[in-house]
């Protein structure tokens, strides 16, 4: 069987979450890898989220806020692209690929963008493989 | 310690999620998982008979988490939080999974589809036995409402509340209300005058006791929530003092600089000193300071010399910055139409007798520079072409969308030329004829009766052969090339989003539509309300729309403010944050961080402190708490690991 990936996806509540359920309700189809979990706002995001999903056994992390400039408390978004490129920067250092890592801006009209992503994700990780550490994965 | 007792509820919602997942494989899976004691499946959750279901297992089996697996927490959340109020358990103690827009009505296959839907379900209820019950906070609303744009939505709006008897601030950039309609000759399809049936309300908002009216204003910031904004306005200088100025006009023929007239769209001039037009509300005048040598140059001082004994006039004046305090907010702030400049095939710019509909619409109109009467630079056109669809439907402009009105307008206005001048060539090139709306097809149908061609077609371009103005186009239902002479070329330019409304977006959080309209809270059942709670949309800001449409979503946005406003009280958001003081190592990170500054620091105690009536729950704080010692609650830490867990199952 061939290998399909893992992809947990933050989605801020006000615009990615609303761009997710437009993608819905527009009927845009894309593969059923990603698994999103809603959080109020993308700074609520804390790097700890993504090492626990890559722990418990994610192949990929995808992040989603509202467009810089349109978040819903003011600036929570720009916490989250402080953050995440850190982040990225301290998985690289453990060997870890920093494409599984994926911090993007979908607002709530753009269901078919959070399509295109997610596929585009989905396809990028597939080219990595599976996300796996000899000896584990320790949190 | 409470045991933890978790229902889950799976809806089918009819077939639509049914159809892609295994609802019976997702109960049995449900009922296997370790803090579940029940589980079931329902055709409709959301109805009465699906929350009576809840309901009676809440009491029969003692649940006090329950999980909800259906669609969208946006959609349905209040609804199933009610149900479990009135099953006496609190209504934090549910979680939805959201089967549906993310997962049936997005996947095809049925096997991998009912596999996800499982993780979504999971995650749900590891969320869910960690959810802790919380207590929702009533405030008073402020009984006043704000309303941005004074065209005839933010009037109808304004005077639907004021009636009430609220307290509206109408804030209009203008000299005066009115917005575009103001500018309109006749509209369609019953032909009346726009200015005599706008008017009269423009009076009335004038004249209302409960409505404070800024013109020559902007919003310019806002701050708090629901129930309670702090909205600071900006009131430019108009140079003349409203309270004292009476109108008297005696300083107009004293002020020495012309310029071109706005409201008549640059066709005829005006002083600068001037007022936009003899119906204006406030009829009061104002000073353009692009043009004044006073404001210029610190040269002339005529009219306020003139003003000796009113002394109506301050050349110093300076702008003015108004705190009022409100309730609910309705965005009403129009739109712009089109600049047929980007389409520069069709000669907009380049030829004097290229023009857009708007412009024909002060050129026809008895208020406009010829009083009436169709000239255009002096001359009454023979031959006049009207082209349909300028930057609507137009892919490559990035404007798919119908701007609704101008089928509708250009037909009007085809009638006005054959009334006016009767001998006239009338030719109207179109792609598709959209008369939807009441009496619009009996409208159509009288226009073409009145000897108006009809042309379906594509104009490739209007270019000048000696001294004649051609429209080149290809007649689609003739398969054939053509050219059409023209004295006078009309372009139905349609709407697009006001130039200011990304910056209305960003001050009011609003989101904006792939077209760049105002976004809708749910396009169907919340035509008018938006994502930030207690803020509205009407008129065209949200979408192109007629005038009936627009007095329609006016009055309903109207009547949404109103239910926050006479009920007085609100709910506001229990899903805040809290720092444990006991671990609080008063780093002071989260207090930098946080947008509201809601956030303070307990000298006394050393630790930092969250004001709840600041905090909007957005838990950026508890995200960078190096001690991890801020709990944002609903969304916490734990809760959110669980749900890891179970999402990737």
């Amino acid at each position: 069987m061939s290998f399909e990936p893992k992809i947990v996806a933050f989605l801020c509540n006000w615009c990615s979450y609303a761009g997710a359920d437009l993608a819905g309700t527009s009927r845009i189809k894309y593969p059923p890898n990603v698994r999103p979990i809603r959080v109020m706002c993308s700074g609520r995001v804390e790097p700890t989220f993504v090492l626990k999903a890559f722990a418990s056994g994610a192949d990929g992390v995808l992040i989603c806020g509202c467009h810089p400039g349109d978040c819903h408390y003011m600036e929570g978004n720009y916490k989250a692209a402080r953050r995440i490129p850190l982040l990225k920067k301290m998985l690289k250092q453990l060997g870890i690929e920093e494409e599984r890592v994926r911090l993007e801006w979908v607002s709530a009209a753009e269901g078919a963008r959070f399509a295109t992503l997610v596929k585009d994700m989905i396809a990028k990780v597939k080219e990595l493989g599976p996300f796996r550490r000899e000896g584990g994965f320790d949190e | 310690m409470e045991t933890i007792k978790v229902g889950v509820y799976i809806c089918h919602c009819g077939v639509n999620i049914k159809a892609t997942v295994d609802v019976d494989k997702l109960t049995q899976f449900s009922s296997d998982l370790p803090p579940v004691s029940v589980a079931k499946s329902y055709i409709y959750l959301c109805s009465d008979p699906g929350q009576e279901l809840i309901k009676k297992d809440i009491e029969e089996f003692g649940l006090n988490r329950i999980v909800v697996a259906s669609c969208s927490p946006r959609m349905h959340e209040p609804t199933f939080r009610k149900a479990l109020r009135s099953a006496g358990i609190n209504p934090y103690c549910l979680e939805m999974a959201n089967i549906r827009e993310h997962c049936s009505w997005v996947h095809d296959d049925p096997v991998t589809s009912t596999q996800k839907a499982e993780a979504l379900i999971s995650a749900a209820v590891a969320k869910a036995s960690l959810l802790e019950p919380l207590e929702e906070k009533e405030i008073d609303v402020i009984p006043a409402a704000l309303v941005i744009g004074g065209g005839i939505a933010g009037i109808q709006a304004a005077l639907d509340i004021a009636d009430t008897g609220f307290k509206v601030y109408l804030v209009e950039k203008q000299p005066s209300i009115g917005g575009h309609m103001m500018q309109l000759d006749k509209t369609f399809p019953t032909l009346d005058c726009s200015a005599c049936i706008l008017t009269p309300k423009m009076s009335d908002v004038g004249n209302h006791p409960n409505i404070e009216l800024h013109t020559y204003s902007e919003v310019v910031d806002v701050k708090g929530y629901v129930g309670n904004f702090k909205v600071t306005i900006k009131k430019k200088p108009r140079y003349i003092i409203e309270e004292k100025c009476n109108a008297c006009g005696l300083c107009v023929p004293y002020c020495p600089i012309e310029m071109p007239d706005p409201f008549n769209m640059n066709f005829s001039k005006i002083k600068c000193l001037y007022i936009p037009f003899p119906q204006a509300v406030p009829s009061k005048y104002v000073i353009d300071p692009q043009h004044c040598r006073y404001t210029l140059k610190r040269e002339c001082k005529q009219c306020e010399l003139v003003c000796k004994d009113l002394k109506a006039i301050n050349l110093k004046q300076k702008e003015q910055l108004i705190q009022v305090e409100v309730g609910t907010i309705i965005v009403a702030t129009g739109f712009d139409t089109f600049d047929p400049i980007l389409k520069p095939e069709l000669g907009y710019g380049l030829y004097p007798n290229v023009i857009t509909g708007l412009e024909f619409e002060r050129l026809s109109s008895a208020s406009g520079p010829n009083l009436g009467d169709l000239l255009i630079h002096g001359k009454k056109p023979k031959e006049v072409v009207f082209i349909q669809c300028v930057g609507s439907r137009d892919k490559s402009l990035g404007n798919e969308y119908c701007s609704r009105v101008c089928c509708m307008y250009t037909a009007k206005q085809a009638h006005l030329v054959r009334e006016k001048i009767p001998d006239a060539t009338i030719t109207i090139f179109y792609m598709d004829v959209r008369a939807f709306g009441k009496g619009f097809e009996e409208f159509y149908d009288r226009v073409k009766q009145e000897g108006v061609t009809y042309r379906r077609g594509n104009v490739a371009e209007v270019f000048k052969r000696k001294n004649r103005l051609i429209v080149r186009a290809e007649d689609t239902l003739l398969g054939q090339p053509m050219e059409v002479e023209a004295d006078l070329v009309v372009l139905a330019v349609g709407m697009v989003p006001s130039k200011d409304s990304p910056g209305v977006a960003q001050l009011l959080k609003l989101s904006q539509s792939p077209d760049k309209f105002f976004l809708e809270a749910h396009p169907k059942l919340r035509p008018v309300d938006t994502a930030s709670d207690g803020i509205f949309i009407a008129g065209c800001c949200q979408g192109p729309k007629d005038i009936p449409d627009t007095v329609a979503q006016a009055s309903a946005a109207a009547a949404r403010a109103l239910t926050l406003i006479a009920k007085g009280k609100v709910s506001i958001e229990a899903a805040l944050s809290v720092i444990d003081e006991e671990f609080c190592s008063g780093c002071k990170t989260c207090i930098s961080l946080c947008p509201y500054d809601a956030i303070s620091f307990n000298t006394e105690k050393g630790i930092s402190f969250i004001n709840e009536a600041l905090c909007k729950g957005c838990g950026t704080c508890a995200a960078s708490c190096p001690s991890g010692v801020i709990v944002a609650r609903h969304f916490t830490t734990e809760e959110i690991m669980a749900q890891i867990e179970g999402v990737v199952l």
